[in-house]
């Protein structure tokens, strides 16, 4: 027996013609999966009723182990569980030498590929391998929800995340089977969640303090479109902090001295229980179950002064990213709470005193990132008449090409509404010119050294030209999801380069810099190699002269004396080619020329001499 | 005549017109589409058209075109959870068939 849902009027479907759709929460710590019932968006809960999918995989040769199951081998099986894969996407190697300290994984780079692959019992996965099982744990949950195949999902991306991480999320819902409407910004999918899209232009603060990370961004609604004023936060300030202070607090309290692991374990638990009791109740008390079991009493204003440094800081962060915005934040109409953290009173009532309104926090801020994903999806899936408007997102940086001197051309400016398609003319350098090689980089610096380099690639083959005369088209494209394109054509010749842009792996300012160091510290080696090379191939070249002219007349043209002069010579020339430096090969190739000075003049007259032989002077080409 | 929704079923019609935050009732009936002839139409009810019936059942406003009713008269709208999924079921005394997945019947 069917199961239907209720569909806004004029507008159901034909049967089997339903378009179902999701929005999928990928989180770092958890992620969601979120539809629209009967008109309401709500969350996929699992078959114990969960919504929270915990993004922990485990792989230890048979079926990749997803969510709570992963997560209680976190602790003794940890290389060969990955949490927080998040961290890793669109990531290198050098990147990941920072985030190594913190995972105990290991890591292995392919020879051929730039992505890092995660060694464990059951295989070496990326990034994208791990995102995609947990991308399919949550879409086999939505159609079993659903009772249908999925027509498609958008999932949600920090507002941060640039085209290699982006790139590398959309590479993860391929892999897991899934057809991806379009990648959707995690605040633009907050204000989406409470409508905020349909409300009046305005600037919207998006303030979500999750269990290990604090983002807080600026948001411009102008006429259907959200534009990312600005971003900033705290990757490694959440709510787990918030548990640590409470639990510093428990052990200076309890006098604890001898804390093994598992004292610890039962510390923080009881630091996370106490945290959200107080969330409802004044007073909560805690018990340690330890060799002398403990417990106190603790009430909410204790707790608040604890956490109170913590909150301060997302306050600074939030100052910061309105600054950047160039706003005041009197001018901020709306915030919206998102991340478990902002259930915290404290956080709500600080966050309300600075921004001066109340913040908007009826919806679940768990749920709300995957809430109007959903929404976004129902619309893609077609499920909405016409006239809503599709929601449209804008770039976070602005693209580039490097032109002469190591300059970066923007293309497409930062917070274009996407999609977009823009194009520049570009000329050539040089006379003679058939090639040029480009550049694709993003960032908001002048400089190239100073950006982040996307791909490089070259259009070869249109016909050589005075220098300025080639027309050289390129365009640069964004489709919806914020991925680029980039394409060249000399006009004049219709020489074309397509090519697939493939994003270098995130490389920092800091690496791009000691690679440009590096470059300049082997400037002399290079150039001295060089000239050797230069040296090496005259030598050659000097020798094969020689024995060709002996060949032809050093016995006629020389004695055995002079022979075996330019022979000596010769053979110490022959020897040194491969051996000598740059100076010794100098110097003995002057010897060879100083020896055969002579012989080279009796060769010189000897083909005059033939030339002329019994012709009339009237005869002689002059 | 008369169609009934199931407690279950009121609730729910209930809830999401709330949060929808408008529309007036539930219109139930059918078209001429489907792999077995007839397929259900549930839908919310913005504005009543011209010759619809309206019933009331557990506070609920049902409404159903006349050319809809002789096929829906008696039927019980239930609401169901099977496994993960969750939805409006017809029970419909005139359905003689109906596909294998239920969305669609003939009477």
């Amino acid at each position: 027996m069917a199961l239907l849902q209720i569909s806004e009027p004029g507008e159901s479907n034909a049967p089997h013609q339903h378009r179902l759709a999701v929005g999928i929460d990928l989180g770092t710590t958890n992620s969601l999966v979120a539809t629209l019932r009967s008109g309401e968006a709500v969350c996929l809960p699992d078959e114990q009723g969960c919504s929270l999918l915990p993004s922990v995989v485990h792989f230890d040769g048979r079926q990749a182990l997803v969510g709570y199951e992963a997560q209680v081998l976190l602790s003794s099986d940890p290389l060969n569980t990955i949490a927080s894969v998040k961290r890793l996407m669109g990531r290198g190697r050098d990147d990941v030498k920072r985030l190594g300290e913190v995972m105990p994984h290991e890591f292995v780079s392919a020879e051929d590929s730039a992505a890092l692959r995660i060694r464990t019992a059951g295989g070496d996965y990326s990034a994208v391998e791990i995102s995609s099982e947990i991308l399919k744990e949550l879409a086999r949950r939505a159609e079993q929800s659903l009772g249908s195949d999925l027509a498609g999902v958008v999932i949600t991306v920090p507002a941060y995340f640039d085209d290699a991480q982006r790139q590398a999320t959309r590479d993860a819902a391929r892999l897991a089977g899934v057809n991806l409407f379009r990648l959707l910004n995690e605040p633009t999918a907050a204000a989406v969640a409470y409508g905020l899209d349909r409300d009046a232009d305005g600037l919207i603060a998006v303030y979500d303090f999750g269990g290990g990370t604090f983002d807080i961004s600026i948001l411009r609604l102008n006429k259907g479109v959200f534009e990312v004023l600005a971003t900033g936060g705290d990757s490694s300030l959440g709510g787990d902090d918030m548990d640590h202070a409470l639990g510093e607090w428990i052990i200076e309290q309890a006098g604890f001295t001898d804390i093994d692991a598992l004292l610890a374990r039962r510390i923080l638990s009881a630091a996370r229980s106490a945290k959200e009791q107080l969330s409802s109740a004044g007073s909560t008390t805690i018990r340690i179950e330890a060799p002398q079991p403990w417990q106190t009493e603790i009430k909410r204003e204790q707790f608040e002064a604890l956490i109170e440094p913590l909150v301060k800081k997302t306050l600074s962060a939030c100052r910061r990213a309105v600054r950047d915005a160039g706003v005041a934040k009197q001018e901020v109409a709306e915030v919206v709470m998102v991340g478990g953290s902002t259930r915290v009173p404290l956080v709500q009532t600080m966050v309300g005193d600075y921004f001066g309104r109340e913040p908007m926090n009826k919806l679940d801020p768990d749920q709300v990132v995957a809430l109007g994903a959903a929404i976004q999806a129902d619309i893609l899936a077609g499920n909405k008449p016409d006239n809503e408007m599709l929601l449209l997102d804008v770039l976070p940086l602005s693209l580039g090409i490097e032109t002469m001197g190591g300059l970066s051309e923007k293309i497409i400016d930062r917070n274009s509404a996407i999609p977009v398609a823009k194009a520049q003319e570009f000329t050539t350098f040089k006379d003679g010119q058939s090639a040029m090689s480009i550049h694709v980089v993003q960032g908001e610096r002048e400089l190239v050294s100073d950006c982040r380099s996307l791909a490089r690639f070259e259009l070869r083959g249109f016909p050589p030209m005075v220098a300025g005369a080639a027309r050289i088209r390129v365009t640069y494209q964004v489709d919806a999801d914020g991925l680029l394109s980039v394409s060249a054509q000399e006009t004049t010749s219709g020489v074309t380069a397509d090519i697939v842009v493939k994003p270098s792996y995130g490389l920092t300012d800091t690496e791009i810099e000691s690679m440009l160091r590096a470059s300049m510290e082997h400037a002399r080696e290079d150039i001295e190699l060089r000239m050797l090379k230069e040296q090496q191939v005259e030598a050659r070249r000097v020798i094969e002269a020689i024995d060709a002219a002996l060949a032809q007349d050093g016995s006629v043209l020389l004695d055995e004396n002079e022979l075996s002069q330019i022979q000596l010579k010769r053979d110490e020339l022959q020897a040194a080619v491969g051996s000598g430096s740059t100076e010794e090969l100098k110097n003995l190739i002057k010897a060879v020329e100083d020896v055969s000075e002579t012989y080279v003049a009796r060769r010189m007259n000897a083909s005059v001499q033939q030339a002329l032989t019994g012709k009339q002077i009237d005869e002689v080409d002059v | 005549m008369a169609i009934h929704l199931s407690d279950l079923a009121a609730s729910r019609v209930q809830h999401f017109l709330e949060n929808r935050g408008k529309g007036i009732g539930l219109r139930l009936g059918v078209k001429t589409t489907g792999c077995s002839g007839l397929a259900y139409v549930i839908e919310f009810v913005d504005e009543l058209r011209e010759g619809d019936e309206v019933f009331e059942s557990k506070g609920v406003k049902i409404v159903v075109d006349p050319k809809s009713l002789v096929f829906l008269d008696g039927t019980e709208v239930d609401f169901a959870k099977v496994g993960l999924n969750e939805g409006f079921q017809f029970k419909n005394p005139n359905a003689k068939d109906a596909c294998g997945c239920g969305e669609s019947f003939t009477v």
